[in-house]
């Protein structure tokens, strides 16, 4: 077992972190949940993998495929929502051939939307890698894109 | 450091100058603070690069020892972000970029000229409006929960205890017993900003009254409602406080253990709140022995991992819990049973920001704010097609149309008034008719919305009503937990029904059908994210019908939104032939040469609007 996942199993089993803090710490550690650590993590623990699955299966922030290279996500909450955020998520849906929550198959790309991050004056709202551009329109987001697909 | 009340005192008293720049009167004595927006919005906006450049530059014009930049939470007005504002003298820079630094400096700083090009204007051509206090936005807010929004350096706990933090845990620690606590909030009137509206103060005298040693409280920060971003705002301007109102809770009901619970969408507040634990520890006002008084309170911070259920205090306990976040039946409520069967008290972050103030000074006080049953104040995040986006706290009884058009400053682009939505996912939208509707928890509960958390969605008429329903019950339908087969089913045909009626295939009976579903799953589901889930459905059914039957009769969206029901034409008088829409069609639907009317081909075209977004001349129209 790899060192930093002995750490989070040890962790759980002495009582300083739950399933979902198991699954939180397997997500910081390797970028998602990969199966063969879920099965890992499932035996050395001793609690059914059907329920990490579960778990990881109910709450967005898990994923059980990597991320691809850019992430690029939409604000889709309710103010960026009748500001036009729709037609963002088409721009980028059509531009880059997958829906949202897919990876592109060179795993350039994974195209995501989120409830709100609060940015509200700013929407549309697209973040890429965690960096923010507001005020976004179809035009905005091809360009921006385009600049995105440049820089890898 | 570990603080006793009488450190806590002198603390604030070397701490004065401070506090008499911040509150404006030392003015004249050569001394600067600039406010620095750093929250979410202003951030996303560059702000922490013009934060720098202002550091830099006072050093450079030699001001660093009578000029400090202290980075603050959101300022509230996110609309004009990035903001600074100068203190003692209450001056208000908005749009703020680097290049404009070393002008604001030298003029205001070292001149005591103020800059007119970078202040505020109600409009173009219209004076200046320089002091922060005389913009409109501002007027008619009256701040408790964010007194300290952009006043103080939130990763700065001395900031906060030079404006009077703290004193209100000194004194409930030192001077008050339990029991008094709790009447001071009773009598306050405050009830749960979370939503339901439960009275905060019955909560906690129930939680108290349940035998046991150990019990917990918790602040639920899990602000998934779409749209709305007030407890985020409150943690990152004012961390300290939402701990100082949880630790007299704590002594209130006999808790020693905290938690708050926070979404991970939020990385800065939560950065700011671990930061502010940290250091409320050092200071002793945080775990053993809290001001040397004996008494015992820590907090441990548990982020959620991205699940809207968990908004509802048993599925938060369920999700605290590291389990799958299920609602449970109540009763055993929380305050009997909570986070690992013991008893659990559970308010939001705005709820427990307004405790250290009702503790300092007086049930009666705050009692005097607000209506004969809602009192205090409320924050909402004004967002959505609304001209100043930001971040409001009004006296409860204030008008929507107060919030909407003299704060909010009405529609921009001359569009008009739809409606406004409250209450989020759960809520309602409420047309124009409703408008002087007085805001407090039964007058909104009364038209069919909900006050909610505080988001606050203004539309205008290029918003689809049917679409919006739509909208919010595809949220409800994802987050539905799946447990109760009301909402797990209810909410899925309704959004069925929705889907069909905005994609042109909307029949006869569907509003009569919608309406059943809604009345059964509101009654039936097992918590309230299906009891409120079909409030935008029903609302928007009773407030704008004539809509659904456009939808359903005449295969019409009347706002042009819904895009099976429209086209996109361009308009002979208006077209100049300049091919900006031909050029970025991704379709290449669009035919006509140079100087040229130009046409779209309706049967290639995808509706995507890139033609009209582009369009200078306004000659692309929705039919």
């Amino acid at each position: 077992m790899e060192p930093k996942l002995q750490t989070i199993v040890e962790r759980y089993k002495a009582g300083q972190s739950t399933l979902v803090g198991v699954l939180q710490e397997i997500t910081q550690g390797y970028g998602y949940l990969p199966q063969e650590v879920l099965h890992e993590t499932s035996r050395a623990t001793e609690v059914p993998v059907s329920l990490f699955y579960s778990l990881a299966t109910f709450y967005k922030s898990f994923r059980l495929q990597p991320i691809g290279k850019k992430h690029v996500c939409v604000c889709v909450g309710t103010a960026c929502h009748v500001r036009g955020a729709p037609k963002v998520v088409d721009v980028l849906e059509r531009e880059l051939a997958v829906k949202a929550g897919d990876t592109t198959p060179d795993g350039n790309f994974t195209l995501e939307t989120v409830n709100c991050i609060g940015a509200c004056a700013m929407g549309p709202l697209v973040t890429v890698n965690g960096e923010y551009h507001g005020n976004m329109d179809q035009k905005k987001t091809s360009k921006l894109l385009a600049e995105v697909k440049d820089s890898l | 450091m570990k603080l006793k009340p009488e450190d806590l005192a002198s603390l604030r008293e070397r701490s004065a100058p401070t506090a008499r720049v911040r509150g404006g009167t030392a003015a004249g004595e050569g001394e600067f603070h600039l406010l620095t927006c750093a929250g979410t919005g202003c951030v996303s906006n560059h702000s922490l690069k013009l934060l720098t450049t202002l550091r830099e530059e006072v050093a450079q014009q030699g001001l660093g020892d009578r000029v400090r930049v202290v980075p603050t939470g959101c300022n509230g007005f996110c609309a004009n972000g990035p903001i600074v504002v100068v203190k003692p003298d209450d001056t208000f820079y908005q749009f703020l970029k680097p290049e404009d630094v070393p002008e604001l400096v030298a003029e205001h700083l070292r001149s005591g000229k103020p800059v007119q090009r970078l202040m505020y204007s109600p409009a173009d051509g219209e004076p200046v409006i320089p002091r922060m206090h005389d913009i409109p936005f501002f007027g008619k807010q009256k701040l408790i929960a964010l007194s300290n929004r952009g006043l103080i350096n939130p990763e700065d706990i001395e900031e906060y205890i030079a404006v009077g933090g703290y004193q209100a845990l000194a004194k409930a620690l030192t001077a008050l017993e339990p029991g008094d606590i709790i009447s001071t909030v009773k009598d306050s009137g405050l009830r749960g900003r979370g939503g339901a509206g439960f009275p905060t103060g019955r909560k906690w005298e129930l939680a108290r009254a349940v035998p046991g040693d150990e019990k917990y409280i918790i602040c639920n920060g899990d602000e998934g409602d779409p749209g709305a971003f007030m407890d985020r705002s409150i943690v990152e301007s004012d961390p300290h406080c939402v701990l100082e109102g949880m630790a007299i809770g704590a002594r209130a009901i006999g808790a020693s253990q905290g938690f708050i619970y926070i979404r991970a969408e939020y990385p800065l507040a939560l950065e700011r709140l671990m930061r502010a634990i940290e250091q409320a520890r050092e200071y002793g006002l945080l775990g053993e022995d809290i001001l040397g008084t004996g008494f015992d309170f820590d907090i441990t911070i548990s982020k959620g991992a991205g699940a809207f259920v968990c908004g509802e205090e048993t599925s938060l306990i369920g999700s605290l819990e590291g389990l799958l976040p299920e609602p449970r039946v109540r009763p055993p409520y929380p305050a009997q049973s909570g986070y690992q069967g013991k008893p659990t008290n559970i308010n939001n972050v705005e709820t427990w920001a307004n405790v250290p103030h009702i503790i300092n000074r007086g049930a009666a006080w705050y009692a005097g704010i607000g209506t004969a049953t809602s009192k205090g104040t409320k924050v909402f995040s004004l967002v959505g097609k609304i001209k100043n986006t930001g971040l409001v706290e009004v006296p409860m009884g204030i008008s929507l149309r107060e919030i909407v058009f003299d704060i909010g400053g009405g529609i921009p682009d001359g569009k008009k008034f739809k409606a406004v939505q409250t209450g989020g996912p759960s809520g309602g939208c409420l047309p124009e008719s409703l408008l002087d509707l007085p805001v407090d928890y039964e007058s909104l509960s009364k038209a069919g919305s909900i006050m909610g958390s505080g988001g606050m969605i203004v539309m205008d008429e290029e918003t689809c009503m049917v679409e919006v329903a739509r909208y919010f019950l595809s949220f409800t339908q994802e987050e539905s937990c799946g447990k109760c087969p009301p909402c797990r089913e209810g909410t899925w045909h309704m959004m069925k029904i929705l889907e069909g009626i905005t994609q042109g295939k909307g029949q006869e009976g569907d509003i009569e059908l919608l309406e059943k579903l809604a009345v059964l799953v509101k009654d039936t589901a097992l918590c309230g994210l299906g009891n409120t889930a079909p409030n935008p459905v029903l609302t928007t059914i009773h407030h704008f019908r004539n809509e659904y039957e456009a939808h359903i009769r005449d295969k019409r969206c009347p706002s042009g939104v819904c895009k099976a029901l429209i086209r996109y034409l361009i308009l002979e008088d208006k077209c100049t032939g300049c091919m900006a829409c031909a050029k970025n069609c991704p379709v290449a639907c669009i035919a006509g040469e140079r100087k040229q009317l130009h046409v779209i081909d309706q049967a290639a075209c995808i509706k995507c609007g890139m033609c009209k977004s582009v369009c200078k001349f306004d000659a692309v129209r929705i039919q």
